[in-house]
């Protein structure tokens, strides 16, 4: 199979979905009007409400919702073969994500820019809310603690990554220090910081940095894992303007910068994808394709975190409603494009079947490895780079997408923190300190606690997918029982729902015999934590969804 | 010189959506942060009508008129219904 055959098919399927299907959604179902006022223009307030340009609004969602996670599951996917994460990403993200991002960024703005979380009290109820708060938490310190391994496993993988992926972090504060405090235009600097960001990826391939393979009786890894949380420790108590700001800006921009280099890359080369469309051998080690896959590529398929980005910012800055497909199912689309570039970086990347055989030997091999092995020679293969610059561009890259999702996401874990401290009137918890320093031992203890001394690969990788469609289920269901109300069709919503919850279920299942068998109670604990979560929520949407059936039939009767 | 200007409008806007697509997403955090120093800030202010010691004080009396807009807002939002301060009537 051609490589750039495939690309061209992945992305027409993505293009005649926005096309037609987010049309069909946008008119029939959430009948979007033109007349209707915007939260944005309803409640304008010039710092949470305000209307923004549609291309703004778009390059926002798309790059707060892609980073390494998309590129994670279907590099790890693919041990199956290219084919079923290929229809897996296409499918998923046209008939599920598409309408998932969509439908949350409409009921949102339908209910005054209220968060999905929000939305689930009043639609669903409190305990409902309440829940949904543990699952947030348990999503955020999974995505910490599987980030900060990929990131360890990264540098010990590509110490050329080292020096450009620590540089950033200069260039931001560089960045966040002109802008904010000398009020200088913002498109020079970028220039200037981007032409740094690329000259420090020179520096880094010529000057490769590896830590002692043993420090204090600690590996590497362990060391590198301590030292990221260290750093996030630090970067979620700065203030906004001053890092993570400007790493947000950069990473966008390089999200762009990747994606149109990678496929300029593939075109020129034109590889021939190697790995079998089923891969006859899988390994011993790996888990049934179904269920696993629909939760093994979580995001770049359908992510319950789109569903917080949507309803949590986008949907307060929308300008108007018939932009709603443009922004969120484009978005999701965008993301689609970058699952698919990791798909052919992993399957066409590699020389022949034997090295891919070899490499994809074990399940827990490190799909990012193979994603920047790949790409790396496509990218050099297409651009006549040197194949060790395109891999320290690619794991740069990675790291700096996986490192602000940290960044954001510690932030993130000690706003929830600091609301529980207040909800439960547990004052000492509001402190900035202390619930920084609870988000990140949480997130430690995870990364440890998974076993393998903390690099133990990518054990928490599904579960971390699980939760993350168990959120995109919630959304499904809450967005069904406000279509019903509104007495619009909801098989569009409940018939993706009733897969996703019953592949997340399985899934669960299958993992928490794995984990038994492997003895890792720890991570038996969190998946029936997960398991019972899930009970409970579905249950109790179901309950609403039939109060809301009833009220229909009532107001019609 | 039309085409120049032309290309400089367009950078221009360029520029501003570049700018929009930097802050955007982070306005809410940024204004809280400053709203918390500003509430320092008053706090200072009006420390020494609160019984705080305060050297600036004859320099912050100067302030008082420009602040008084504000000062409602700040007092309900630490949690007092009601000026906290016997000289200095609000609602």
């Amino acid at each position: 199979m051609n490589a750039v055959l495939l690309a061209a098919l992945g992305l027409s399927a993505f293009a005649l979905g926005y096309r037609f299907y987010a049309r069909f959604i946008g008119r029939r179902i959430f009948q979007l009007d033109p007349n209707f006022q915007t939260p944005a223009h309803a409640m304008e307030d010039g710092v949470d409400y305000v209307p923004t340009n549609k291309w703004v609004l778009w390059g926002h969602h798309f790059t707060s919702v892609a980073g390494a996670a998309p590129i994670v599951g279907p590099a790890i996917a693919v041990v199956w073969g290219w084919l079923p994460a290929f229809l897996w990403v296409v499918f998923g993200t046209i008939f599920f994500a598409g309408m998932h991002d969509a439908g949350a960024l409409w009921a949102s703005v339908r209910n005054r820019g209220q968060s999905i979380g929000a939305l689930t009290e009043s639609v669903v109820g409190k305990r409902a809310r309440a829940l949904f708060m543990i699952v947030i938490f348990l999503l955020l310190l999974m995505v910490n603690a599987v980030f900060a391994i990929i990131i360890a496993n990264l540098f010990v993988s590509f110490p050329s990554s080292v020096i450009p992926a620590w540089f950033v972090i200069a260039v931001a504060l560089a960045i966040g220090y002109v802008l904010y405090r000398k009020g200088v235009p913002l498109l020079w600097p970028s220039v200037i910081a981007l032409i740094l960001l690329y000259a420090s990826m020179f520096v880094g391939d010529a000057v490769p940095v590896s830590l002692p393979d043993q420090v204090a009786g600690l590996g590497a890894p362990v060391m590198w894992v301590l030292l990221l949380f260290g750093y996030a420790w630090i970067a979620s108590l700065l203030p906004v303007w001053m890092l993570l700001q400007p790493r947000d800006y950069i990473n966008g921009i390089q999200l762009f910068i990747g994606l149109a280099i990678f496929f300029t890359a593939l075109i020129l080369f034109n590889p021939t994808i190697v790995a079998p469309a089923l891969n006859p051998a899988v390994p011993a080690d790996a888990p049934p394709l179904i269920p696993l896959l629909f939760v093994t590529i979580a995001c770049g398929a359908i992510s319950g975190f789109h569903g917080l980005v949507a309803s949590g910012t986008t949907s307060k800055q929308l300008n108007n409603e018939t932009e709603v497909p443009f922004v969120g199912y484009l978005g999701s689309v965008g993301e689609g494009a970058l699952a698919l570039a990791a798909i052919l970086a992993c399957t066409a990347g590699f020389a022949t079947l034997g090295d891919w055989n070899t490499f994809y030997s074990t399940f827990a091999a490190n799909g990012l490895d193979a994603f920047v092995l790949g790409g790396g020679a496509i990218i050099s293969g297409g651009l006549g780079l040197p194949v060790h610059f395109g891999q320290t561009l690619l794991a740069t890259m990675a790291v700096l997408f996986a490192a602000t999702t940290m960044d954001t996401g510690v932030r993130l874990q000690r706003y929830i923190i600091q609301e529980w401290g207040q909800i439960y009137e547990i004052p000492a918890l509001n402190g900035r300190f202390l619930s920084t320093t609870l988000a990140v031992i949480t997130c430690l203890a995870l990364a440890f606690g998974a076993g393998g001394g903390g690099a133990g690969g990518l054990v928490i990788w599904p579960l971390f997918g699980t939760t993350n469609q168990l959120l995109a289920g919630l959304t499904l269901l809450v967005l069904s029982v406000f279509l019903m109300r509104k007495g619009r069709p909801t098989a569009y919503t409940m018939v993706p729902f009733v897969f996703i919850i019953t592949m997340t279920i399985l899934a669960l299942l299958v993992q928490l015999k794995a984990f038994w068998e492997r003895g890792s109670y720890f991570l038996v604990g969190m998946d029936v934590l997960i398991l019972v979560a899930t009970i409970f929520v579905g249950l109790e949407a179901l309950a609403a969804l039939r109060r809301a059936r009833n009220e229909v039939k009532a107001a019609r009767g | 010189m039309e085409d120049a200007s032309g290309w400089e409008a367009r950078l221009r806007r360029v520029g501003e959506l570049v700018r929009e697509y930097y802050e955007a997403p982070h306005r809410g955090a940024l204004a809280r942060a400053r709203r918390e120093e500003d509430d320092l800030f008053l706090l200072l202010v009006f420390s020494e009508m609160m019984g705080i010691p305060n050297p600036a004080s004859y320099y912050t009396l100067e302030l008082l008129p420009v602040l008084y807009d504000r000062f409602h807002d700040w007092h309900t939002r630490m949690g007092m219904e009601r000026s906290p301060l016997d000289n200095f009537r609000c609602c």
